[in-house]
């Protein structure tokens, strides 16, 4: 019994990486997270029947592993991935998420929302053809959404002779890309996704390589410290009033800490009301913190009754976010109908929800070169600008730089309640 | 230095709370979907969680096809008592009585498809705008696109292909009159976080997913439990076996396998080491591969 719990334990302290991987279904992504989930033993015996049967069915020479991560029948007769479809699997340390995500121009804003939630991003290229206008976009895009770390993959080395030389050009090549971008941590690896070299194992095909392999970098990227631990912020979701014979004036504001670090007896500042108090105590169900930082979701009670409800919120007087109703953001843009420039839209920005007017176009983004497109500033489906907003309220926001939960806002269409817009302030 | 570190059954803890919370604050009058299986215990101690100290605010949902396990009744009945919730019952057996579905034909009628009309007639009856799931993602492969919160058409159908775009941890739940929406907090959840989940928060489950000696009768690769509601064939019989279940569902369909798990950390140690996945055992997603799609777009959970 004491062994058995001792197994359970040993689960209990595994951690978390949510990663994107973008690239078209010709660069192999389908086959190297086939690979991934069937190596690291993922894949379940009867998941695998229904592939083999699926393979055989189409008349495929052997187990197509890309049909693992095929969901919906429309695509599967199309034979692409057409929506971003999240993947699980873990080794003994770590859990990961995937968010796989296509590749292809017209599937921008599905790369943007797989982004939106990742720390790390797994880019590939083909060896044969190195560093194209689509592993710019994909670079592009990861840097804007704030992803630290990214793991450039060379796939298909079996196509070039398992050729060190070929390596090291498209590293080089990314390298000078790279540097216009905003990437802390790039990490290069020479794979085949169809044969497993550098997957989860090490190639003997390319001893000249003495770098990690895919699983073991996935495994070991530090993500903890990606986290705003400095600035403290605390958008209220929920007021908890239980106003119950055990808790007759209990008022707890509950939400999830979207940065820095709150302490029982911390000053605090309540946004837009500009009172202040101290914190009494932090909570989870039945249980005090001593601490609270992001991603924890949490209620706090402070000293004094003061008025605090949903969409306010809370942060430390020395270290107060941005408030205001004029703001400046890049914008992804989701929806089929474009961006009207003067047009308005409900928007939610952490708990709070406002309307606002789109003020002004300031240029839109080719996407591939990241230069500034001359002439045109219609943002429509797939296209990223730069805008600026008035509210209809103001804000507490941080640049999203700085922070993504406190400076990242969805627009909705105000008819047909669709998201169509992703904005990353400025 | 100062580690600020949260493990990954903490994490996806607090992502459902924080969307459990956003449910109750966008949405008139929600509901939680509660069919009794490991799941939606889950569930229920995350929204517990969630609004503590304070009481969940809103009632769960039971679609009873009529044909449980004497178990699964006596424990959501003591948990709901414990839980201080309100609990409605929709029962498939009233739509047929009403005739507005009539039950198949055949030896061995299947109640799945009834739950679909039962849910979505109970769902206009009190007017819920927003239905809480147990869904995961790691189910079935139709689920690896489904959103947190899924937007339903007045019909309740769901329209894989057009889902709106979910980011960061901002939840669109803007909606017309008549349209719901189904949410599903346990969507980054695998069956063996669940079980780690259960296991680290020391949660009562029923007995049924321990191993334990039963009558049982193989069917179709899986071994469907001893009850009035099967038929057998001249070539079947039932046989004692010391089995468990990995899901609990109706007792036509929910099939069991051969174990001798009987804790919670015994139970985590086969779930890591096991070959199929859990809905391998349910004769319902066998049909088709798109099985669960099909049923998904009518409206299933």
């Amino acid at each position: 019994m004491s062994t058995d719990k001792n197994e359970a334990q040993k689960y209990l302290d595994m951690d978390l990486l949510r990663f994107t991987t973008a690239g078209s279904v010709d660069d192999g992504k389908s086959t190297l997270i086939g690979r991934l989930l069937y190596d690291s033993k993922s894949i379940f015996d009867d998941q695998m029947e229904k592939i083999e049967e699926s393979s055989r069915k189409k008349g495929d020479e052997y187990t197509n592993l890309a049909l693992l991560t095929d969901g919906l029948s429309a695509e599967r007769e199309q034979g692409i991935t057409i929506d971003v479809a999240y993947r699980y699997f873990s080794t003994p340390n770590r859990k990961f998420i995937i968010a796989d995500t296509p590749g292809h121009v017209q599937y921008t804003r599905n790369m943007v929302t797989g982004a939106s939630t990742a720390n790390l991003a797994v880019i590939l290229v083909d060896a044969r053809n190195g560093v194209i206008e689509q592993t710019c976009r994909h670079s592009f895009i990861a840097s804007l959404l704030g992803i630290k770390h990214v793991v450039l993959c060379v796939n298909k080395m079996d196509l070039v002779d398992y050729s060190e030389e070929r390596f090291n050009e498209i590293r080089n090549e990314f390298k000078t890309f790279s540097s216009k971008l905003d990437i802390p941590d790039i990490h290069y690896i020479p794979i085949s996704a169809l044969y497993g070299d550098n997957v989860v194992d090490k190639s003997d095909n390319m001893p000249w390589y003495g770098g990690a392999t895919l699983l073991y970098t996935l495994e070991n990227v530090q993500v903890d410290s990606d986290y705003n631990h400095v600035d403290s912020r605390f958008p209220v979701q929920w007021v908890t009033r239980p106003q119950s014979t055990e808790y007759p004036d209990y008022r707890g504001y509950a939400g999830q800490v979207a940065g820095g670090v709150f302490k029982p007896g911390d000053e605090i500042i309540a946004l837009p009301s500009g009172f202040t108090s101290k914190i009494d105590q932090i909570q989870t169900f039945e249980q005090d913190e001593q601490e609270a930082f992001s991603p924890m979701s949490i209620t706090m009670t402070l000293e004094d009754d003061i008025d605090i409800s949903r969409g306010d919120m809370i942060a430390k007087p020395d270290n107060q976010p941005t408030v205001g109703q004029d703001i400046e953001m890049m914008v992804c843009w989701l929806n089929k109908e474009s961006l009207d420039p003067n047009g308005k839209y409900a928007i939610k920005h952490t708990t709070k929800e406002a309307r606002c007017i789109v003020k002004e176009v300031k240029y839109k983004v080719n996407i591939n070169t990241l230069h500034r497109v001359e002439g045109d500033k219609e943002i429509g489906l797939n296209d990223i600008g730069r805008i600026k907003i008035r509210t209809t309220k103001p804000l507490f926001y941080d640049s999203y730089k700085r922070n993504r939960k406190t400076g990242s806002i969805i627009l909705i269409d105000e008819y047909t309640n669709e998201t169509v817009g992703a904005g990353m302030i400025l | 230095m100062h580690l600020y570190k949260l493990n990954h059954i903490r994490q996806l803890e607090s992502e459902s709370i924080h969307i459990f919370r956003e449910v109750a604050a966008q949405f008139e009058n929600p509901v939680l979907m509660f069919s009794g299986g490991k799941d939606s215990i889950t569930m229920a101690r995350l929204a517990q969680k969630a609004f503590w100290p304070g009481n969940i605010p809103f009632p769960f949902l039971h679609v009873d096809t009529g044909h449980n396990f004497d178990e699964t009744i006596e424990f959501r009945d003591q948990l709901m008592d414990d839980l201080g919730v309100e609990l409605i019952v929709a029962h498939v057996q009233d739509m047929i009585d009403s005739g507005k579905v009539k039950e198949p034909k055949g030896p061995n009628p299947s109640r799945n498809k009834l739950q679909i009309p039962t849910l979505l007639h109970a769902l206009e009856e009190h007017g819920f705008d927003a239905a809480f799931g147990g869904a995961r993602r790691d189910e079935e492969k139709a689920r690896a696109k489904e959103r947190f919160f899924s937007h339903r058409d007045e019909f309740g159908q769901w329209d894989p292909k057009n889902q709106r775009p979910e980011l960061w941890n901002l939840y669109n739940g803007r909606k017309n009159q008549g349209e719901h929406f189904r949410v599903f907090p346990l969507s980054n959840w695998t069956e063996m976080d669940v079980w780690q989940y259960i296991a680290a928060e020391d949660i009562d489950i029923p007995s049924l997913y321990l191993a334990h000696t039963r009558d049982v009768v193989e069917r179709e690769g899986t071994y469907l439990a001893k009850s009035q509601f099967i038929t057998l064939s001249e070539e079947e019989e039932y046989e004692e076996k010391k089995i468990r279940f990995r899901t609990i569902g109706d007792m036509t369909c929910t099939g069991a396998f051969q174990s001798d798990a009987d804790t919670i950390p015994q139970i985590i140690e086969e779930v890591a080491s096991a070959r199929i996945t859990e809905r391998g055992n349910r004769t319902d997603d066998k049909k088709a591969e798109a099985a669960m799609e099909e049923r998904k777009k009518q409206g299933y959970f």
